[in-house]
């Protein structure tokens, strides 16, 4: 069943919304000033789960933050909300004998994905690990600040979000404001979380991050091409992660996500898992691959690979 | 309805009537109330920045006291079942006082929970129909509930058997019985559950151990009950309420059994992590002993570890668990230890070493500590009002006058040192 259709299934939930649409309306109609503003504040305010609201009422959320963040970010930002492609389930691929930790992809992920630049969220973290112990996490150092990389003896293994089949965080959602989409991306719809932070005691992976203050974006830094369940600004108080790209990756001349474009080595492979003919399908099939913490079966789709 | 109305209309006049002390009791909490939510207000304006949280350690000081505290609430059960079980009369006597700790603790709990969410404004989210309660699958959903729950179910215990007494009519056991027995598996429910909250997340190795329902319920059996006794003493201390010491060393002696569970099981943990010796002891090691140069929690644990082991000795022993000094220290280093192991030392070291390996010290800061003062005034406020109704009615000094529509009142002054120094009432009421 595609997103969209699982969308619809939900339209039967009329009555209840209509209530509350009204409810949003006569409580926007009664705050005094700015009539237009405070509406758009209690429509926020009462807003449904993502997948919940019919077409028509996704497009009335999107032109309303779409002029919200144009306002804010003087420039005209778009909202996205392409849904899963057919036939697709998204792999990717980390090859440790090249990665070099020069944490471009980190920067290049906050670049693209307008995490907030102050307090600083990235959503990935770059390890470096000891050759003699290989992959012992409790040794793992990620404030490692040499003039130059590599380091003799090291090795780097960048994490994200490893896009988990089985994933313990959407699982323990009280809201269920974070989800597994049929493309195999884990999303949270930041207009639903509570901000309680129980996903990120739960992901094995420090995949997940909060917006503890406002987010400080720069209305210069802002990329204004986002995607609803991706990479548009965030609220205070809830909970992000990555989202491989979804506003590059979901579109039909499909880009790769920001962190394998900008990787100088090559070490960050990217496709379609069903697609026999793709490059995560070749590495998957001729290197051998491992992926992060098997023994607590989360069934990650982010695969580590060494080349060489 | 109507008499219903009438009822709380007098549970109304009574809470304004009180000593002097009684007076001063309320306004420090109110004082205490007020810091809190400045704190608090500061904390939403700001975001929880305020806080020391941050993705390494993204629970902290207030689930911390969350824990704690369902643990407190769960203990009731340990009035419940010697008096309406064993219908045991020294404990008939007090186990609606256990139930409205009961409600207090719950209250504090759902205060906890919801100054630590980041959108506070989206918790009607939670609520069935008109959001999306995650249930079954989330645990946090099964905590909203069986909290809730067990809110609901032991104010209307203690709620309708007050009211009963108010017009002067036994309560109705064939409702009150079934209520009755069934809060017994819902407090055990609760802290289980809470307990699952943590326990069933793999990627958690020290809450990750299937002895952590147990232990939760061991220490919950230990740190409620101690506070009991303490709240206990007061209350026969200063107001016109008797207790028995017969009563409150029962109540010890059930402590000194729950603490050698807790110490035994807690004993098998530390033997099963330190033997095995995998990359899973980490977070223990961090906890005893400090780990790469991460030693924050350490003073502390070992602090509770002595508190606890002393309390035992005390409580095991019947000539200092039935001598009031040592009876209350005990219980004092209880409720403390408690505090500490499962709290603080219960959450944090299932963040350091994070997920990555990587180590943040966490130790709140004044915003959380000020908040969570807030809350605990709060707690003891409601306790109060709900002592300053109930007691008088269990002492027959508050119940339908003669007209059968307006309230006696036999007892003015509510907190007042007890008459076993002598009667010193006329003198007081004279002021």
């Amino acid at each position: 069943m595609s997103d969209r259709e699982t969308r619809g299934k939900h339209i039967f939930r009329l009555s209840r919304r209509k209530a509350l649409k009204g409810l949003a309306a006569g409580v926007g109609a009664l705050a005094i000033p700015g009539k237009d503003a405070s509406a758009a504040i209690w429509e926020s305010f009462f807003q449904k789960n993502f997948r919940e609201l019919r077409p028509a009422e996704i497009q009335d959320v999107v032109a309303r933050l779409e002029k919200e963040y144009s306002t804010r970010y003087g420039k005209p930002v778009r909202v996205k909300t392409s849904p899963a492609l057919e036939g697709v389930l998204y792999g990717y691929g980390l090859d440790l004998s090249r990665c070099i930790g020069c944490r471009r992809c980190v920067y290049g992920c906050v670049t693209e994905n307008n995490q907030s630049r102050d307090p600083q969220i990235q959503w990935i973290r770059v390890l470096r690990l000891d050759k003699e112990r290989g992959v012992d996490l409790e040794h793992a150092e990620q404030y490692y600040n040499p003039a130059n990389v590599p380091e003799e003896g090291h090795f780097y293994m960048p994490v994200q979000c490893q896009q988990c089949e089985n994933a313990p965080c959407t699982k323990v959602c009280p809201v269920q404001a974070t989800w597994k989409e049929n493309d195999g991306i884990v999303v949270v719809d930041y207009n639903w979380c509570i901000g309680c932070r129980y996903c990120m005691a739960a992901c094995p992976y420090g995949a997940r991050h909060f917006n503890w203050k406002k987010p400080g974006l720069p209305a210069g830094d802002m990329n204004p091409d986002t995607h609803y369940l991706g990479n548009r600004p965030r609220p205070v108080g809830v909970v992000e992660k990555c989202i491989f790209c979804m506003q590059r990756t979901r579109e039909l001349d499909g880009k790769y996500p920001a962190c394998v474009d900008v990787c100088p080595v090559g070490a960050r492979k990217f496709g379609n898992l069903l697609d026999p003919e793709s490059e995560i399908r070749y590495v998957i099939e001729n290197k051998r691959v491992f992926i992060l913490k098997e023994e607590i079966n989360t069934q990650p789709k982010f695969y580590y690979f060494y080349s060489f | 309805m109507k008499k219903v109305w009438a009822f709380v209309k007098g549970c109304f006049t009574l809470l304004r009537q009180g000593s002097k002390l009684y007076y001063t009791w309320i306004y420090v909490l109110l004082a205490f109330i007020g810091i809190g939510v400045a704190a608090y207000v500061n904390q939403v304006y700001n975001g929880l920045i305020v806080t020391a949280m941050r993705d390494q350690v993204s629970w902290g000081f207030y689930i911390s006291n969350f824990t704690f505290m369902v643990g407190v609430a769960a203990a009731a059960v340990l009035l419940v079942i010697p008096a309406y079980v064993y219908q045991w009369k020294p404990i008939k006597e007090i186990a609606i006082l256990g139930e409205l700790v009961a409600v207090s603790a719950m209250v504090m709990c759902l205060l906890f929970v919801t100054v630590d969410l980041g959108r506070p404004d989206r918790f009607w989210h939670l609520i069935p129909k008109i959001g999306i309660l995650n249930f079954p699958q989330s645990l946090l959903a099964w905590d909203v509930v069986v909290l809730n729950m067990y809110l609901v179910l032991n104010f209307s215990i203690a709620g309708y058997m007050l009211y009963s007494y108010y017009y002067r009519r036994q309560p109705n056991m064939k409702y009150v019985t079934p209520l009755l027995l069934f809060s017994i598996p819902a407090a055990v429910s609760i802290h289980t559950v809470t307990a699952f909250l943590y326990n069933g997340l793999a990627a958690r190795p020290f809450w990750n151990a299937s002895i952590l329902a147990p232990r939760f319920l061991a220490s919950a059996f230990c740190s409620g009950p101690a506070g009991m006794i303490l709240m206990f003493q007061v209350i026969r201390k200063w107001t016109k309420f008797k207790i028995t010491d017969q009563a409150i060393f029962k109540i010890a002696e059930l402590i000194a059994y729950a603490m050698f569970l807790n110490l035994f099981l807690l004993g098998a943990e530390v033997f099963k992590e330190y033997y095995s010796d995998t990359a899973h002891l980490a977070p223990m090691k961090y906890l005893y002993q400090g780990l790469h140069g991460h030693s924050d929690l350490v003073s502390y644990i070992w602090t509770a570890t002595l508190f606890n082991i002393t309390a035992f000795l005390l409580f095991l022993i019947p000539q200092t668990r039935e001598n009031q000094i040592t009876l209350n220290i005990g219980c004092i280093l209880i409720f403390v230890g408690v505090y500490i192991e499962k709290g603080m030392g219960l959450v944090v070291p299932g963040f350091v070493p994070d997920v990555l390996g990587d180590f943040y010290e966490y130790s709140p800061t004044g915003t959380e500590i000020l908040v969570s003062l807030g809350i605990w005034a709060t707690g003891l406020l409601v306790y109060t009002m709900l002592l300053r109704i109930a007691i008088p009615i269990m002492n027959g000094d508050f119940h339908v006058g003669e007209d059968g529509i307006h309230p006696y009142v036999g007892d003015q002054l509510f907190l007042v040192r007890s008459q076993e120094e002598g009667e010193e009432e006329p003198d007081l009421l004279a002021q």
